[in-house]
């Protein structure tokens, strides 16, 4: 079974430590992936940017089903942060920019309408290899 | 990390919030600072034996607050003082901070003390190290170390500059969305200049002044997060986080200024750079070009050219002149003079600077720039002029340093046809 790890703490803490805090905390997290890395275990591991850079494009329909494209989706800046939604799983894409992103998102929207997507660039990122 | 560092790190990042709320309900910078105090102790006191708090920053307001309420009353010996296992417990403090702090008003709380150190009355040194010691919490050694001043001036800058906010009309009613613009970009100046205090630094200063580029750039993230859709707040965010991406080159081992043309690019924080070009592309899309957003763009195209050599300095140039527009400054149409040469030639750059003379007549750059593109046309005994009147204008060693070894190119190769071009502020 492949299961994915979501990392949730407060941004206002972790952006307040300095460098040497936040390199010591990612060398004590390397030791742990190091470990599962080394038997094959690990898939893509990613660090996103801070909130400030999100950008959310909202569905229209909100849950109801609607005819695919029937009206645009609406975007805004920040994170996502309604709660009565639930994170149902995520698409990494490499792309020029926000606009070419945003156009990916899109295309998602139209064929699954309802819902939202947050859009965060990956500040860091190791695709991982799982052995088959 | 150990309890301590943990205290500590919570305690920092709460700070704006917890004083902002603190500031609205006592009115006064002192008291409010006091009541800060008093629920750090109780945080070290409690916080350790057990489990930290679900949200610190209520903790600390509610706790701050009724320590400051039970100080005025033990002042006035109203009412005895309370036992110290009073102190609310966890659960119930939450619950019911839940209810009672309004989420909404959290915002314009930080929003409001920022303004307040930023307060218009104030000089603008002494906005920066106000904002420093209230908002950001630093110490007043800290800041005084940050300025290069002595302890006590900067304690006493602070308590003047405390004196006058507090003698002055602070706004304490509920801003509208013309006032709140207001004084979101009051704030956003400041945040600006305190940046550009770390940033100017050069030799050993540089080091410690950093801590003030940093400052910027988390007040900057700070009120980004509570307003989110401002397209220029974006665009300051993404200018500091350009410019200090290039710290690390920006000066030679011997704290010597390296231009530009000449830094490491290797040296470059891509990490920052990407943030910054993330957040570009972000405020962008709201099509509303501001100062910022356009000095980010510019950051932006220099960011983005892997060698010196390939620098869109055409694109650069263009963004001058829009900037120039919207904010008509002969520093700027210095700086778009030097994308100019670069584009057109020495000749044309200069034609472009010679009305400005006047203006900048005490302006270290523009002689700078001036002797830097008479040296590019061969004009080496009018570059030598200007360059000795830049070192006369220099206002840190470096910059006169920097100047002479020009000089000393000129000297090395006299009416020869142009050396490598040496302009403009790095």
């Amino acid at each position: 079974m492949l299961y994915a790890i979501l990392c949730y703490n407060d941004e206002t803490i972790t952006l307040s430590s300095t460098k040497a805090e936040d390199d010591m905390v990612m060398a004590r997290l390397a030791a742990v992936t190091d470990k599962a890395a080394q038997s094959g275990k690990l898939g893509p591991v990613a660090r996103l940017m801070p909130t400030t850079t999100a950008t959310t494009l909202r569905k229209h329909g909100h849950g109801k089903r609607l005819d695919p494209g029937a009206e645009p989706p609406l975007i805004t800046d920040g994170p996502f942060a309604e709660t009565k939604e639930q994170l149902l799983g995520f698409y990494v894409i490499d792309c020029e920019n926000l606009e070419e992103a945003l156009q990916f998102t899109r295309d998602l929207g139209q064929a699954d309408p309802g819902g939202a997507y947050e859009i965060r660039p990956i500040a860091s990122f190791r695709p991982g290899m799982i052995a088959a | 990390m150990n309890d301590l560092g943990w205290i500590d790190l919570a305690v920092r990042s709460a700070r704006p919030r917890v004083m902002g709320a603190l500031m609205r309900y006592f009115r006064d910078l002192d008291l409010a600072e006091e009541a800060f105090q008093e629920a750090c102790l109780a945080a070290l006191k409690n916080w350790p034996a057990q489990s930290p708090p679900h949200d610190p920053a209520a903790w600390l307001i509610f706790v701050g607050r009724n320590a400051a309420i039970d100080n005025v009353r033990r002042q006035s010996k109203q009412s005895p003082l309370p036992p110290e296992d009073e102190l609310p417990d966890r659960q119930d403090t939450e619950g019911d901070l839940a209810q009672r702090l309004d989420d909404a008003h959290y915002r314009d709380d930080i929003l409001r003390l920022l303004f307040i150190c930023c307060h218009p009355e104030l000089p603008a040194t002494q906005q920066i190290a106000l904002a420093l010691r209230i908002v950001s919490g630093l110490t007043v050694q800290e800041i005084a170390h940050a300025f290069l001043v002595s302890e006590v001036a900067m304690e006493q800058r602070i308590t003047r500059a405390k004196a006058r906010v507090g003698g002055a009309h602070l706004p304490f009613e509920s801003p509208d969305e013309a006032e709140r613009s207001k004084r979101l970009s009051g704030v956003a100046a400041v945040i600006y200049l305190m940046f550009n205090e770390g940033y100017s630094a050069t030799g050993g200063e540089a080091l410690i002044r950093a801590a003030l580029c940093e400052e910027a750039i988390r007040l900057a993230r700070l009120l980004l997060r509570l307003f989110p859709a401002e397209p220029e707040l974006m665009g300051l965010c993404a200018l500091l986080l350009l410019q200090h991406a290039r710290a690390k080159a920006r000066l030679d081992g011997s704290g010597a200024i390296v231009l530009l043309d000449d830094q490491d690019r290797a040296l470059w924080d891509r990490g920052l750079i990407n943030e910054g070009l993330a957040m570009l592309d972000k405020a962008v899309r709201h099509h509303a070009a501001g100062a910022y957003q356009i000095q980010a763009a510019i950051a932006a195209l220099h960011a983005r050219a892997t060698r010196a050599q390939d620098t869109d300095w055409r694109q650069i140039e263009l963004l001058y002149a829009t900037l120039e527009r919207i904010q008509p400054s002969p520093v700027v149409a210095l700086n778009r003079a030097v994308a100019l040469s670069k584009v057109k030639g020495p000749g044309a750059a200069l034609e472009l600077i010679e009305p400005l003379a006047d203006k900048l007549d005490g302006y270290f750059y523009f002689f700078g720039v001036k002797g830097a593109l008479l040296m590019q046309l061969g004009r080496n005994a009018d570059a030598r002029i200007a360059f000795d009147r830049a070192i006369t204008l220099a206002r840190t060693p470096a910059e006169a340093a920097h100047i002479r070894l020009q000089i000393e190119q000129l000297m090395r190769a006299p009416a020869d046809p142009p050396a490598a071009t040496k302009a403009g502020p790095a």
